[in-house]
């Protein structure tokens, strides 16, 4: 067992299936000489080479289509996409080629893709530089998107993200790549389906993925202290969504709040409370709360970016109000 | 070239003509849906370019990609014309298996690797296409046929780029017909040859005319020869027109008759066949026989098995969107 940080456990991840399968290249701004913005390719240009570990031009819609291209002829590109905003520029290839590409081949050709991008505000880094936008890939059908939050999943899941035969998206956080966790030497994968419930709790499910997974833990703390009793379930999985999880957690706590740092109308909870009202409706006894960022562009001033953007007393207020406290 | 392979040239453009008639007529008869984008006209391009390259040999061959004007591209690199023409008609013997469409031609096993709509997106495709090769070394070639429309999307720009950068094995073919859609290409395009602009890219580029089958397959051997010995990028331009409108709804009132008779005058099937009568190589008796078998071949064999052919059933709906079979270590899900 070693303690290993977020970045670091991407590392590996990177480093042991590029070891195993030469077919698996890495790919994007920065990643190889330099190490990576995020550090999470560091080391790896030395030992592979620039041939597999490539700096890419700022380039974004066709570094992205390129490594498509080459997952189309059997490469295992993982790319790097700096801030999930650069994304945007690489919807066509995502959204229109690899999402598609399966499908409109009649399933004779495929996109085995990793795009790995963070997502999420992190410290004053303004309106183009803090989007969300899981509501956006979670949207496109021929894809599946993850939220790993914490080094175990990021190692886990980006190991059977390569391997996985589907393009997969998975969704990092600026403010997670320091986050350490103990993990085991040996090699391991986490399946990239499925919710997890990371507390148990009777009295109200609290529902978050990536960096809200951790104001849900936070807020179930202070409930704990209110003599309440939160259970945790972390998404995990947004493209598909584990929807029997979250059923067997509200038909056991009756009460729900999902925290998502996207925005409303139209996010992550939308989705997760729709679910709940077909799946669970009667195992409710009090309306759902979501928690989510303001409509707004992310602001620069502290005060406003703090204001933007849930945080832990917002999911505790969100619980009391579910739990007719006020 | 033997006077065989002559005839079998002048057969082929014969063939992709009457074949994309064909559709015509069938789309006509609401037996093809959506949008349907012909060929005529353009034959010589991928006909001369394809039959430099290697071809019709399976998964061993060059690779092949294409915008939405795919059908003549996808029967040369392979496909079966059966499996294209049930595609039109969204069977489920058709080569994308009714999912795709006339713009969504898939043959992975002719290495044909796709028509797609986006204009532009399959620059950057190519480009991995040509990277994979380079990856694992084997002495194939991408090929990417796209019009004069398609360059002045940035992924034209960012890809020459990243193919000049890292040296991609990709061979890129502008079908420069003067058109990008109804607008013509001094309203729209600052340069109208478009190989000049491969100087910004360090590309080795040339411009031919696109009408003349001889002229086309004698460019294009230097061309594929330089990106498969080289294994570098190149970019060749041929000059054509396209003799239909852009798809169905086109009514042309872009451009003048005058014009269209010009190009006409030109046409590559009759410019190849004329030479080939010259040459004594072929009779005027032996084109008509040619064309009567290509029209019994269409309408007996090709035309009555997409006619003929089962629909995808309903309950495969959701069938192609993920892998249908995926590994459980992967995939999961968690809790089971």
């Amino acid at each position: 067992m070693a303690q290993l940080a977020y970045w670091e456990a991407i590392r590996r991840a990177h480093d042991e299936e590029m070891a195993k399968d030469p077919m698996v290249i890495a790919m994007g701004e920065d990643i190889g000489v330099a190490g990576g913005t995020y550090k999470a390719t560091s080391g790896l240009y030395d030992k592979y080479g620039a041939d597999r570990v490539i700096d890419t031009p700022i380039s974004e819609n066709s570094y992205t289509g390129i490594g498509i291209g080459a997952s189309m002829v059997g490469m295992r590109p993982i790319i790097e996409i700096m801030s999930i905003n650069f994304a945007l520029l690489a919807l066509d290839t995502i959204v229109n080629a690899a999402a598609k590409i399966r499908y409109m081949s009649g399933g004779r050709v495929q996109c085995p893709v990793v795009i790995r991008t963070p997502g999420g505000t992190a410290h004053q880094l303004a309106a183009q530089h803090s989007a969300r936008l899981a509501r956006m890939f979670m949207s496109t059908s021929g894809l599946r998107v993850v939220t790993p939050r914490g080094p175990i999943d990021a190692y886990g899941m980006l190991k059977s993200a390569v391997r996985c035969n589907d393009p997969v998206i998975i969704i990092e956080h600026e403010r997670m790549y320091n986050i350490k966790e103990e993990m085991p030497d040996t090699e391991f994968f986490r399946p990239l389906e499925g919710a997890e419930v990371v507390r148990k709790g009777d009295d109200i499910t609290l529902i978050g993925y990536n960096y809200s997974v951790y104001l849900c833990l936070e807020a179930a703390k202070r409930l704990e202290k209110d003599g309440v009793s939160a259970e945790v379930v972390d998404l995990r999985s947004l493209k598909p969504i584990d929807r029997e999880t979250i059923r067997r957690s509200i038909e056991k706590t009756h009460r729900v709040v999902i925290a998502e740092e996207d925005e409303a109308p139209v996010g992550v909870g939308a989705e997760i409370i729709t679910g709940i009202i077909e799946d669970c409706f009667f195992a409710l006894d009090a309306q759902p709360v979501r928690i989510h960022a303001a409509d707004v562009p992310v602001p620069y001033n502290a005060r406003l970016e703090k204001a933007a953007i849930p945080d832990v007393e917002d999911v505790y207020q969100g619980a009391l109000k579910v739990l007719g406290k006020i | 070239m033997s006077n065989a392979d002559k005839k079998r040239l002048l057969r082929e453009m014969i063939f992709f003509r009457r074949f994309e008639d064909r559709t015509f007529e069938a789309y006509m008869e609401r037996k093809i849906g959506g949008f349907l984008h012909l060929y005529s006209g353009q034959e010589a391009v991928a006909t001369g370019v394809l039959e430099m390259a290697r071809v019709g040999i399976g998964t061993k061959g060059d690779y092949v990609i294409t915008g939405y004007r795919d059908h003549v591209h996808a029967m040369k690199a392979g496909a079966p014309p059966r499996e294209v023409m049930a595609e039109l008609y969204g069977k489920e013997t058709g080569s994308s298996r009714g999912r795709g469409g006339s713009m969504h031609i898939f043959d992975p096993t002719a290495n044909f690797m796709g028509g797609y709509a986006l204009v532009g997106q399959p620059f950057p495709l190519a480009a991995g296409l040509a990277l994979g090769v380079k990856h694992k070394k084997t002495d194939q070639i991408a090929i990417c046929f796209l019009g004069d429309g398609a360059n002045n999307q940035g992924t034209f720009h960012e890809t020459m780029n990243m193919a000049s950068v890292w040296d991609l094995p990709v061979l890129f073919v502008c079908e420069n017909n003067l058109y990008a859609i109804g607008t013509h290409i001094d309203r729209s395009t600052a340069v109208r040859d478009q190989y000049k602009r491969m100087c910004a890219y360090n590309i080795e580029a040339s411009q031919h005319d696109g009408m003349d089958l001889d002229i086309v397959m004698k460019a294009a051997k230097t061309a594929v020869d330089y990106v498969r010995n080289e294994r570098k990028p190149y970019f060749i331009e041929f000059m054509t027109y396209r003799f239909r409108g852009h798809s169905m709804s086109d009514a042309k009132g872009y451009r003048t008759k005058e014009e269209e008779i010009e190009w006409e005058k030109r046409d590559p099937i009759n410019v190849y066949k004329a030479r080939l009568i010259k040459d004594g190589i072929i009779t005027a008796a032996d084109v008509k026989t040619m064309q009567d078998e290509i029209q019994h071949e269409i309408e007996n064999d090709i035309i009555k098995f997409a006619e003929q052919s089962p629909e995808p059933d309903v309950a495969d709906l959701n069938k192609f969107v993920l892998d249908d079979n995926p590994d459980p270590r992967w995939i999961g899900p968690l809790n089971k």
